[in-house]
């Protein structure tokens, strides 16, 4: 198994006329949002803001599923591992988050049954070989793991696997762009759409929020020059002041994305008024599982106390997440948070903005721009 | 929010498991010997310098594609001593075995032990096994001790490196961690990928007889070749800079650490090393390395600088920067 394509998109060379043309371009600053994490972690381990003129400031958005999870969904998952008889799995992301008292990775140390996996399937697979147990998937992620998640419902309905259970806190990224446009403080002057996200819903998702708001959007691939593709484009359009809807990423992503992922999706989840961390709450931006299967609803069938949780004390992930701040701004950067004992939950996950400047960003004189 | 227990975080090889030796051990086992934190101890005594060293192996599954935990725990310690520039010699085996194991894989086990000593040229001179009840312990652990002498005109150490020496890498990186990874449970790859887990006091001796001045050595075992790095930047209070297209890596693992999320710079090697070499010598140790049959694709992967003391950079790709951290919390538990 060799993904063979990937060099190509990191040509030094391709990347190097990329920036030319940027260079040559780019007259106006402008703040571009990356709304991805992973294009977060992919511009700093490509060293992309060294080579970009400065007239381009590159902004992290919410784009970590971990980070904008609200903090009472945290608290909820830390609950639910309390439960007599119960299986916690999750992706190893969320093991390390703070919750307000505790972390999943503490919760294991005293003892609980919290179990990593890399596939909802494997924790259906668990469901399946423990019938004694409850076996709770948190379900966490934009629309590139809700599918499976969904299909991992239908799964079990299939097999009667009466013990598996899903807690949704999924997320959907269109209505999130509604509400970043909407931030005061804040001037996006153009956004790097998400990838991988795309590849599932489309292109055509982003049409709603691109008609309504003319913000010139530019989805992106992974790689270094899939990146500086996505710039040179978003740079024309705002220079040639014609903001567009446009796909960098055409090798894998479409207008009308993987129709039958998105339909297993809303089989399963409807749309639902949801809180982000550090933004609120978004309309119909979560995927809550629907009545007709809510005997796997982990919200419906446990007892969980509603939770009114407060989000640490001083820490700006809110802002990070909205671009409003960056993470050297925030006053328990490095000193008091760090991934070793985190505060909040950027600088957790490996998609994290605090996480990403953590461990490449460096304020060394003249060793690396941010 | 600190931790009252201890978490996997702990035993990973990255700063949580330095912030343990610190905290916890350094203050009371408090000497000069073992505060220098190298791979073993180098000891003087009756005039003659050796090196000691000990390490404890968990790797899950017991048996991989490359190796088992047999192997592994003898070239483990047997690498520990040559990177202090010691000639391995006797080693000690210690087992802690859970009720129930299969004799049928004790043997294969020990005899793939006894194959790994005889390849390295030590021998397993005393040993103790023990059986605790099932579930106290996962199938098998194993203890091993060694002791080399280092010969009086050998000087090495992660304090040592000197601005302007060139870094030799002796191959691949991240071959054991993702062979590993790729054999655990929940995890449905079918690959070729294989253990690099080899002796290296050979490749050593070679390194030494090419007569080129060596500063550092040191295999990047868990932490994988970033966190070495780091060690070595703080330790000799310099920079280090690497470049990113120098560094080699199989496709295959590649593609794996992309799927998942992992960073090659951090997998666990069991067979490579880093040698800090003046650079006048660098070609003529590049060669000697070369010569070792597990050192075909050495390279020189970068070079110490007087500037960012104690930081690692790496020149990307297309030619951007980025800062190489220490490894911050466990990627794969029970790697070695």
């Amino acid at each position: 198994m060799t993904i063979k394509h990937a060099d190509e998109y990191r040509d030094p060379e391709i990347s190097r006329k990329l920036v030319e043309q940027i260079t040559n371009l780019s007259k106006k600053k402008i703040r571009l949002m990356e709304v991805c994490g992973t294009h977060t972690m992919s511009i700093f381990r490509n060293g992309i803001r060294n080579v970009i003129p400065e007239t381009i400031s590159l902004i992290s958005g919410p784009g970590c599923p971990v980070c904008v999870t609200a903090q009472s969904e945290i608290d909820a998952f830390i609950e639910l591992a309390g439960e007599p008889d119960t299986i916690i799995t999750t992706f190893g992301d969320l093991m390390r988050v703070p919750g307000t008292g505790s972390s999943l990775q503490k919760e294991r140390a005293e003892g609980r049954d919290i179990r990593m996996v890399y596939s909802t399937f494997d924790a259906l697979e668990i469901a399946v070989k423990n019938p004694e147990k409850r076996v709770v998937f948190l379900g966490v992620g934009f629309e590139t793991t809700a599918p499976t998640v969904a299909a991992s419902i239908l799964a079990a309905r299939e097999m009667k696997a009466g013990n598996f259970f899903v807690y949704s806190a999924h997320k959907t990224v269109p209505q999130a762009l509604f509400a970043l446009v909407k931030t005061e403080g804040i001037r996006i002057d153009g956004f790097i759409l998400p990838g991988h996200v795309s590849v599932i819903i489309g292109t055509g998702a982003y049409l709603p929020f691109f008609n309504q708001c003319r913000v010139p959007c530019v989805v992106a691939g992974f790689e270094p020059s899939d990146i500086l593709q996505a710039l040179l484009m978003l740079v024309r359009q705002i220079e040639n002041k014609a903001p567009g809807l446009e796909n960098a990423y055409p090798r894998a992503v479409s207008f009308e994305g993987n129709k039958k992922a998105v339909g297993v999706m809303n089989q399963v989840f409807e749309p639902a008024d949801v809180a982000w961390r550090g933004i609120g709450i978004i309309p119909r931006s979560g995927l809550k599982i629907r009545d007709e299967f809510s005997g796997y609803d982990a919200g419906k069938r446990f007892s969980i106390t509603e939770k009114v949780s407060q989000e640490p004390k001083g820490c700006a992930c809110g802002e990070i997440l909205t671009g409003l701040k960056t993470p050297v701004e925030c006053a328990l950067y490095k000193k008091i948070c760090t991934p070793v004992d985190p505060v909040g939950p950027c600088m957790v996950s490996s998609e994290g903005t605090c996480a990403a400047y953590y461990k490449y960003h460096d304020t060394g004189p003249g060793i690396l721009k941010v | 929010m600190k931790s009252e227990k201890i978490l996997l975080d702990h035993g990973s090889g990255g700063k949580i498991s330095h912030s343990l030796t610190k905290d916890i051990m350094l203050p009371v086992f408090d000497n000069p010997i073992l505060s220098k934190l190298n791979d073993g101890a180098i000891l003087n005594i009756g005039g003659k310098k050796f090196a000691f060293s000990t390490d404890t192996y968990v790797v899950d599954p017991i048996f991989f594609p490359g190796g088992d935990i047999g192997e592994l725990a003898v070239y483990g310690t047997v690498n520990d001593i040559a990177m202090c520039g010691g000639s391995p010699l006797y080693l000690s085996a210690g087992l802690v075995i859970e009720e129930g194991f299969p004799v049928s894989d004790l043997k294969k086990i020990i005899k793939s032990m006894g194959n790994a000593s005889k390849r390295a040229g030590v021998k397993i001179v005393t040993g103790d096994t023990k059986v605790v009840p099932k579930g106290a312990a996962d199938k098998i652990f194993i203890n091993t001790s060694g002791i080399g002498v280092i010969p009086d005109n050998i000087d090495v150490g992660c304090e040592k490196a000197l601005p302007g020496d060139k870094i030799i890498l002796s191959g691949t990186i991240a071959d054991h961690g993702i062979t590993v990874l790729t054999q655990r449970e929940g995890m449905k790859f079918t690959s070729s990928v294989r253990s690099d887990t080899a002796p290296l006091n050979h490749m050593v001796e070679k390194i030494f007889s090419s007569g080129g001045s060596i500063h550092v050595l040191r295999d990047p075992t868990r932490g994988g070749v970033g966190t070495s790095l780091n060690e070595i930047a703080e330790k000799s209070e310099c920079g280090i800079k690497i470049f990113e297209s120098r560094i080699p890596v199989k496709n295959e693992v590649k593609s794996i650490c992309e799927l998942l999320g992992f960073d090659p710079l951090y997998i666990a090697n069991e067979g490579k090393l880093l040698a800090f070499v003046s650079p006048q010598d660098s070609e003529r140790v590049l060669s000697a390395v070369r010569e070792n049959e597990f050192g075909k694709d050495a390279c020189i992967i970068g070079e110490v600088v007087s500037g960012h003391p104690g930081k690692v950079f790496l020149e990307t790709l297309i030619g951007g920067t980025r800062m190489v951290d220490m490894l911050t919390g466990e990627q794969l538990p029970r790697i070695c």
